[in-house]
């Protein structure tokens, strides 16, 4: 079942979609570049993990969800959240530790959600998503309902326990979820070859019984192919799908991390690979993005990301006694 | 506070002739609230087909069907985090582990994703993590643990542990309503030993309540699961057993700190005793609240009746040196009263 994806396969999406594709990549791309800035300058005190390079990914598989429909993202996949939803300034308020983020400061950067806008929360414990996620398709399974969950994590949580059963489990039980992982090669400082003596993720999951697909995860529109196609598998209830991006991670782990163990020649492939230039390129050379369209396009992601971080500074800090409240619901 | 058979004998409404067993009255809360609630479902392995390994689940796939009689592959982390992630959506699931030596395995889905969801998100997780815990049945190393102390600490879960048939109903269906997740330790020494006539009503236990199983006004005695009933036996050796009240916490976390308090106040004697091994054990737990909040009453020091620090051992001369048992215990409380 294992299969090289065909992204050219199929009839071109509607402009509007590649549009949404384009947008939602750049805004990932400027939002995270802030959110790094802000690192720089003491303003986020913790961690900050960006998905510099890899933005095609979050991007191609959460565009074709619906409302309801549930995504828990890596934490490396901020467009995933703001497709789905998530503001800016919200996003902005998390890493700032405020009372107008998600978490209400309770957590830090990407480890947020909300289901009321169908978005599941990673946790720094890599692949315990992927068994919830298919919790939260058993749930539409027995509430016969038309929805679908997908979860993505990065390539060394398919080493983990938790990966492997949740995927087996989804398989097994027949579930409506799409499990994506976004292999950039490397887990913190571990090289894909330290992770696993097979060469690819699919070779893992091929062992549980699922369509699996390999696609460039630097191209936006064969990853959305693929997940459409995964989707509408769950969604039709012929059960889960899985799908590997292979990509390159373009910066450290976090921001704090300088890269000193990734051979400069790997980091300057990614970088000549830049999904969201590669992209723009290929749109203008279908002569479907003009030289004013592309300005227009960056000047509302640009005030999109004043306006919202502008937002999430007026967001006060939480009160200290806040801490001890929310630990049980009600 | 009456006793519980005082309370038996008094409480009003119909009443079921046979008496029910702790195992059956687990059966019969799931099957209610299943009845009662859609959303209620269980999963775990060989729990439908097969009942469960204990038959506790046993005929309740015929009456809901495999939707919602789930079998598992065996996974617990798997299936544990598919529970969580359908709490998260709305529904009621009821986790079961063949033996709760296993819950191990479910260890960070249980306290990294059930119990820090609400505090992060402020999603609830409606679910029950049902254990079967203890020993006293030569189950060895690994079917016979009490993992209690392993999850006490996690902020985010309550956790129960009942002693009797009408507790193990009333803790359970109470459990399934709650909106957070709860570890119901279930005895399984219990399953069949201790039985009684259950009240017909729709009736809960409140979690977060303890209940005096005798009453005294010399001693205290903090116990839960099964060794409320080797307390019980205790007193039998103690001339002066009318003294001596015993405290069934019923549950763990969130504690019932007022009502110890209240008998500390007034025997100012304390005995803890729990099944599970002594360092880290709840007694530790216990005897610092006691000096927090009631130091000045005491007359004597907090004592413990505890396993030993070793791992549960198989053969059944091994197991005797590892099983707290009635004896250790009225020694204990006899030399407590003497104090």
């Amino acid at each position: 079942m294992l299969n090289e994806a065909k992204g050219t396969a199929r009839p071109r999406p509607f402009p509007d979609l590649l549009r949404r594709m384009l947008y939602f990549m750049s805004l990932q791309r400027e939002v995270e570049d802030r959110i790094v800035s802000l690192y720089r300058q003491g303003k986020i005190v913790g961690g900050v993990y960006t998905g510099r390079g890899q933005e095609a990914i979050g991007v191609g598989y959460a565009l074709p969800l619906v409302e309801h429909d549930v995504v828990f993202p890596c934490h490396r996949d901020l467009g995933a959240f703001l497709i789905k939803g998530m503001t800016v300034e919200r996003i902005f308020a998390q890493y700032l530790g405020r009372v107008g983020g998600p978490t209400r400061g309770r957590d830090a950067n990407l480890h947020m959600g909300d289901l009321d806008i169908g978005i599941g929360s990673f946790i720094s414990h890599m692949a315990d998503t992927v068994p919830v996620a298919a919790g939260v398709a058993l749930s539409f399974q027995l509430r016969n309902q038309p929805n679908v969950a997908v979860c993505a994590t990065g390539d060394g949580a398919t080493s983990r326990g938790d990966w492997h059963e949740g995927l087996n489990l989804a398989a097994v039980l027949s579930l409506p979820v799409v499990y994506v992982c976004v292999n950039n090669l490397y887990a913190y400082s571990t090289p894909i070859e330290r992770q696993m003596a097979v060469s690819t993720v699919a070779e893992r999951a091929s062992g549980y019984g699922m369509p699996v697909v390999r696609v460039d995860g630097n191209d936006v529109e064969a990853v959305h192919e693929a997940a459409s196609q995964a989707i509408e598998r769950a969604r039709a209830g012929d059960g889960p799908s899985f799908i590997e991006g292979f990509t390159y991670r373009m910066t450290g782990h976090s921001a704090a991390d300088d890269t000193s163990y990734v051979p400069p020649e790997m980091l300057e492939e990614g970088k000549a690979r830049d999904p969201l230039d590669a992209f723009v390129r290929r749109l203008q050379e279908r002569g479907m993005l003009d030289g004013n369209e592309l300005v227009q396009l960056q000047e509302s992601v640009k005030d999109a990301v004043e306006t919202g971080l502008k937002r999430a500074l007026e967001s006060p800090y939480p009160e200290s006694a806040d801490a001890a409240g929310g630990v049980y619901a009600d | 506070m009456p006793t519980e058979a005082e309370r038996l004998a008094t409480e009003p409404g119909p009443e079921t002739a046979k008496p029910t067993t702790y195992l059956e009255a687990i059966r019969d809360a799931m099957s209610e609230e299943m009845r009662r609630d859609p959303s209620v479902f269980l999963i775990g392995e060989d729990i439908g087909v097969y009942g469960g390994a204990f038959k506790v689940t046993k005929g309740m796939i015929d009456e809901f069907g495999p939707r919602r009689v789930i079998d598992t592959p065996l996974a617990e982390a798997g299936f544990t985090g598919a529970a969580i992630g359908a709490a998260m959506m709305g529904m009621r699931p009821v986790v079961e582990y063949q033996f709760s030596d296993f819950i191990s395995c479910a260890f960070d889905q249980i306290t990294n994703f059930a119990a820090k969801t609400h505090y992060r998100l402020g999603t609830a997780v409606p679910i029950v993590f049902r254990a079967p815990a203890g020993g006293g049945i030569h189950g060895g190393p690994f079917h016979s643990q009490n993992p209690e102390c392993y999850f006490i600490p996690t902020a985010g879960l309550k956790i129960v542990a009942p002693a009797t048939a009408h507790d193990a109903k009333g803790l359970l269906k109470a459990a399934i309503r709650d909106n957070n997740p709860v570890l119901y330790l279930e005895h399984k020494y219990l399953y069949r030993r201790v039985k009684e006539v259950l009240s017909t009503d729709d009736y809960i236990v409140p979690i977060g309540l303890a209940v005096l199983r005798t009453t005294g006004s010399r001693l205290t005695v903090l116990t839960y699961g099964a060794m409320v009933h080797t307390c019980l036996e205790a007193l039998e050796h103690v001339p002066d057993a009318e003294d001596v009240e015993v405290i069934d916490l019923r549950t763990l976390v969130p504690l019932d700190r007022n009502t110890i308090c209240d008998s500390v106040r007034k025997t100012g004697k304390v005995l803890i005793v729990h099944e599970a091994s002594r360092t880290g054990g709840f007694s530790g737990e216990l005897t610092a609240v006691i000096n927090e909040e009631v130091f000045e009453y005491l007359d004597g020091p907090v004592r413990r009746v505890t396993a030993p620090d070793i791992p549960v051992p198989y053969s059944p001369p091994l197991e005797e040196y590892y099983k707290v048992d009635s004896g250790r215990v009225a020694t204990a409380m006899n030399e407590l009263l003497a104090y």
